[in-house]
């Protein structure tokens, strides 16, 4: 499969990616590759000009910022997973990123291109959604920030406007100790979740004192669970808080039926993975 | 009638040149040509097989600067001034085969072959990373990989095998 034919550009800096996504015709910035040379294969994009952002270094790397974790765009998931910073801050992170494709292709594949994609079997929007990550976005009048929960507005389709790129990723850094759990059910590896839920929590005295959970490919968009959040705390998370939580859960998924399952089925899995992310952040945050 | 696709743009060819098996190499190619035509079609590197076209078999995965890469899904001129191993650089100059490959032959870690360069070269970054992966390490390490005859059980053992070897040590089977 041969791609459309594109122009090729290499900026070093994102001030120069900006100005040219702002000037070019028909433009796509190209990150990791994993999703978009595929689309480009299929000719279901088909841009005139390719920004590659493989240059520009100030989009790599982990930096703890005080409280605050901020990551590169550029960052792939092979470095997110072998990060030191993010193991011991957000360790959620690493467990995810484990789970998303296969070795080779974590080695390109980035967590900003993961992020702002705007594909809901993504995994890393859950995440975002449920540490309440930040997204720092770059256009040609500055900078802005849009919180990953308000980030998603369907498939293909994010806060993002066709002349910025996301810079970078903030995260408030969950306190220590917490606990956390990315629970993806898929058929093999490299799947796309049948369902998986997503859970950063904190306890105290034995009850849980913060929780929240996010969901992956069980609607056309990740989604915040506000309603199976509120459900356990203030609880020892129980079977009657643990079923709460599933069904409120099970309330706002709305998945397709396809070739991982019908749609009935897959909502029942959203309130399983749930259940299991739950009783798993809790034991981590009470060991 | 057929559709006949017109081209959106003209784009003229560009230069890319990179390192391949500590040879200095460069082409003429379009910006849209894939690392893995560049390789077979440009530099007559064939080892390197197209599977699924898809970036899920693994069979097109060469190295480059230090990472395994779906050569399928990786344009060319992304990889401009990088340092590639292909298959085909695996051997040494007199035909001394890799451990890996000897790996393979010995413990019959092939039958049709076709997935065998991804598999090598995949296995040959994971030995860079972990000297002495477990059973468990190898086959989440070659997830990226489909071997439709093997059942891959051989082709954990080759790894085993070349592991050992690397490491100067004597290679144990595991008991069954």
């Amino acid at each position: 499969m041969i791609p459309g034919s594109f122009e090729y550009h290499r900026p070093s800096s994102l001030g120069e990616a900006v100005a040219l996504l702002g000037r070019l015709d028909d433009a796509r910035v190209l990150a990791g590759g994993h999703s978009l040379i595929p689309m480009m294969k299929l000719r279901l994009a088909q841009p005139n000009h390719l920004i590659d952002l493989g240059g520009v270094t100030e989009l790599k790397g982990v930096r703890a910022d005080g409280a605050e974790i901020a990551i590169g765009a550029m960052t792939t998931q092979h470095e997110v997973i072998a990060s030191d910073t993010l193991t011991e801050r957000v360790p959620i992170l690493r467990e995810a990123a484990r789970q998303i494709a296969d070795p080779q292709v974590r080695y390109l594949g980035t967590i900003g291109g993961n992020a702002a994609n705007g594909d809901p079997g993504n995994d890393m929007p859950a995440l975002m959604m449920a540490l309440g990550a930040t997204y720092v976005l770059r256009g040609p009048a500055g900078e802005r920030q849009v919180a990953a929960r308000d980030f998603y507005l369907g498939i293909y389709e994010t806060a993002l406007q066709s002349d910025e790129i996301l810079a970078a990723i903030r995260i408030p850094a969950p306190p220590k100790p917490h606990g956390w759990a990315y629970e993806k059910l898929k058929r093999k590896v490299g799947d796309y979740a049948t369902a998986a839920a997503a859970v950063v929590m904190t306890v105290l005295g034995g009850r849980v004192a913060t929780c929240a959970i996010a969901l992956t490919n069980v609607a056309d968009r990740p989604m915040f669970a506000a309603d199976a959040s509120q459900a356990v705390i203030g609880t020892a998370l129980g079977s009657q808080g643990l079923r709460q939580a599933a069904d409120a859960v099970e309330a706002i998924a709305a998945p397709a039926e396809d070739g991982r399952g019908s749609a009935e089925y897959r909502t029942k899995m959203a309130g399983v993975t749930t259940r299991r992310a739950l009783e798993r952040a809790f034991a981590r945050a009470t060991s | 009638m057929a559709e006949v696709e017109i081209p959106k743009i003209k784009v003229a060819k560009v230069n890319v040149a990179m390192t391949v098996n500590s040879r200095a190499v460069s082409a003429e190619v379009e910006p849209r040509t894939l690392l893995i035509h560049y390789l077979r079609e440009h530099l007559n590197l064939t080892g390197s097989h197209i599977g699924c076209d898809t970036s899920h078999c693994g069979a097109c995965t060469v190295d480059v600067d230090g990472r395994s890469v779906k050569s399928c899904t990786m344009f060319a001129i992304q990889a401009e001034g990088a340092t590639f191993v292909t298959i085909e650089g695996m051997a040494a100059a007199d035909g001394t085969l890799h451990a890996l490959q000897e790996g393979f032959r010995e413990m019959h870690g092939l039958q049709c072959g076709y997935c065998t360069p991804g598999m090598i070269m995949r296995a040959y970054r994971l030995l860079q990373e972990s000297a002495n992966p477990s059973e468990a390490e190898i086959r989440m390490g070659i997830s990226g990989n489909l071997c439709r005859c093997t059942g891959y059980q051989n082709i954990v053992r080759a790894i085993q095998y070349a592991a050992a070897k690397l490491s100067g040590l004597e290679f144990r089977e595991a008991a069954e």
